[in-house]
């Protein structure tokens, strides 16, 4: 499996993977309609911010920042490992193993070749938002976009690696699906998605900002909605992409030790 | 009568085969009681920053909010026990097509997949419920009042037949779009939002939850009953809205069974 006739086979997998999306797209929907809990968030914090701000938090920011997450989640979305864990109790990962790719990358394929269509249902919700705040909470310098970019391929890969590496324990155990369950209430409450990580009490944020989960979600959106100068922007970058780097370590080990237990039962 | 006694024996032939079945996987009871108590905990956080700097939000109190938190998580281990088992097993039976093998048997077809698998021993989170009313009820200062506690349990029963008439409904769906782990996702993101007292929400969303799902009368109703301040009339109306969710359920469900053309023939 050379790097190249991996690239060469990049566009074939990406149309596949369209086609697939294009033929579940009554599955996206639900999907969408199940990752509204920010849209209730929202209606929630502006209840609580209606007679005074909370934080720095006024009802428009609020409505800047709840937006800018549902935007954020729909663009760094991944489920490998309900797909790996799927794949090794039926044994169809040996159909997998069998394709000269490393799946890795066939199963990342998969994921980004869905995001045209989560991008159909993001660009709406962008555009209100911009009816609704205004730019004025948007910043206003181009690096700063640049560094949101990054930010969230940043998140996506951390989702993505962070799946990868607990469908990589469906190798040892049969179904991973429960740790899943535990990372992703984790995932919920840490990451920003339903309350600002500003707004957790001191030990809590200083917490958080040892683990991985606001890098998914808080992060891009804090860039999104301007709360960052660059220099600090920039800092929390570097730290996102460090979780990145140990996250793909580790994921490349635990595939590699997990491949040797795999029996394809069933297939 | 002797149609009910009919039931009744099977509903206990039932049980047993899941309670048999159950045993086998006892490990599975610590590690399940385990994630859900851990669930339970960090799923209050966000409470703890709603109420961190705010005494009373929508009228509501943090120790009176705990109560609502309490109900939430009790249905939630209704469903996790004895609703999500059985109705998941149905998706599986509709995506193989396999539910022809049950509409063959001579008994209600709707009755058999309710009650085709119970998991008690999932149901863990009853007694993180029992712990929180007891917190919050500590913190208030004083204990329910006995018709509050009767009115609560009337309505535990309501709010557990508009549970089930809910996920009847999502079932249904799962006859229109097969793939159905998205649709039980759906159903608890959705759910999630009972967490919270309806009264916080304002505008189209309070109407939403409590009429077209009406989580207020799951959680917030009886909240409000154990701390006495429920009236008549909501009482009354969430034993009826019950009523007409799971008529409006069993009609929806019959009428998806007539479309059902089995998978694999």
């Amino acid at each position: 499996m050379s790097t190249r006739s991996t690239v060469r086979a990049l566009p074939t997998l990406m149309r596949v993977g369209f086609a697939e999306a294009v033929a579940y797209r009554a599955e996206m929907l639900v999907w969408v309609l199940s990752t509204t809990m920010p849209l209730i968030m929202l209606a929630l914090w502006s209840a609580v911010a209606a007679d005074a701000p909370v934080g720095r938090f006024g009802q428009r920011d609020f409505l800047a920042y709840f937006l800018a997450t549902f935007i954020v989640r729909q663009l760094t979305g991944a489920w490998v490992a309900w797909q790996m864990s799927f794949e090794v109790r039926t044994g169809t990962l040996s159909m997998r193993l069998l394709r000269p790719i490393h799946p890795m990358v066939s199963y990342a394929v998969e994921n980004i070749a869905a995001m045209p269509l989560r991008l159909v249902v993001a660009l709406p919700v962008a555009l209100l938002a911009l009816v609704l705040v205004g730019t004025r909470s948007l910043p206003h310098r181009l690096l700063i976009w640049g560094v949101w970019l990054l930010a969230v391929l940043g998140g996506w890969l951390i989702t993505f690696l962070a799946n990868f590496v607990i469908g990589c324990l469906a190798l040892w155990t049969g179904s991973s699906i429960k740790v899943m369950d535990v990372w992703l209430v984790a995932f919920m409450v840490f990451s920003g998605y339903l309350v600002p990580v500003e707004l957790f009490p001191g030990a809590l944020r200083t917490a958080v900002a040892w683990l991985p989960f606001r890098y998914q979600i808080g992060f891009p959106v804090e860039v999104m909605t301007g709360a960052y100068a660059l220099p600090a922007a920039l800092e929390m970058l570097a730290r996102q992409w460090a979780f990145v780097l140990g996250l793909f370590l580790l994921a490349l080990a635990m595939w590699r030790r997990g491949l040797r237990r795999f029996g394809a039962y069933g297939g | 009568m002797r149609k009910l006694g009919r039931y009744l024996r099977l509903l206990r032939v039932q049980v047993r085969s899941s309670v048999l079945l159950g045993l086998q996987y006892r490990a599975d009871f610590l590690i399940d009681g385990a994630i859900s108590l851990c669930w339970t905990t960090t799923a209050l956080v966000p409470l703890f920053v709603v109420f961190h700097d705010r005494p009373v939000i929508a009228g509501w109190k943090f120790a009176e909010a705990l109560v609502v938190v309490g109900w939430f998580t009790l249905l939630e281990a209704i469903l996790e026990g004895a609703i999500n088992p059985s109705l998941t097993a149905v998706v599986e039976h509709i995506r193989k097509g396999t539910l022809d093998f049950v509409l063959l048997k001579p008994a209600d077809a709707q009755f058999l997949v309710s009650t085709a698998r119970f998991e008690p021993w999932r149901s863990t989170n009853v007694l993180t419920a029992l712990a929180i009313w007891t917190v919050a009820f500590v913190r208030l200062g004083r204990g329910p009042s006995p018709v509050g506690v009767l009115a609560a349990l009337v309505l535990l029963g309501s709010a557990t037949l508009l549970l089930y008439s809910l996920w009847i409904l999502t079932v249904s769906a799962a006859f229109y779009v097969v793939k159905v782990d998205n649709l039980t996702n759906l159903f608890g993101s959705v759910f999630d939002a009972a967490r919270w007292p309806v009264q916080i929400f304002r505008g189209v969303l309070r109407w939403v939850f409590t009429l077209v799902v009406p989580l207020a009368l799951m959680t917030t109703y009886p909240a409000e009953a154990l701390l006495g301040r429920l009236s008549p009339l909501a009482l009354v109306g969430s034993v009826a809205g019950a009523g007409a969710f799971a008529w409006l359920s069993r009609r929806v469900w019959l009428g998806s069974l007539a479309r059902y053309s089995s998978a694999s023939s």
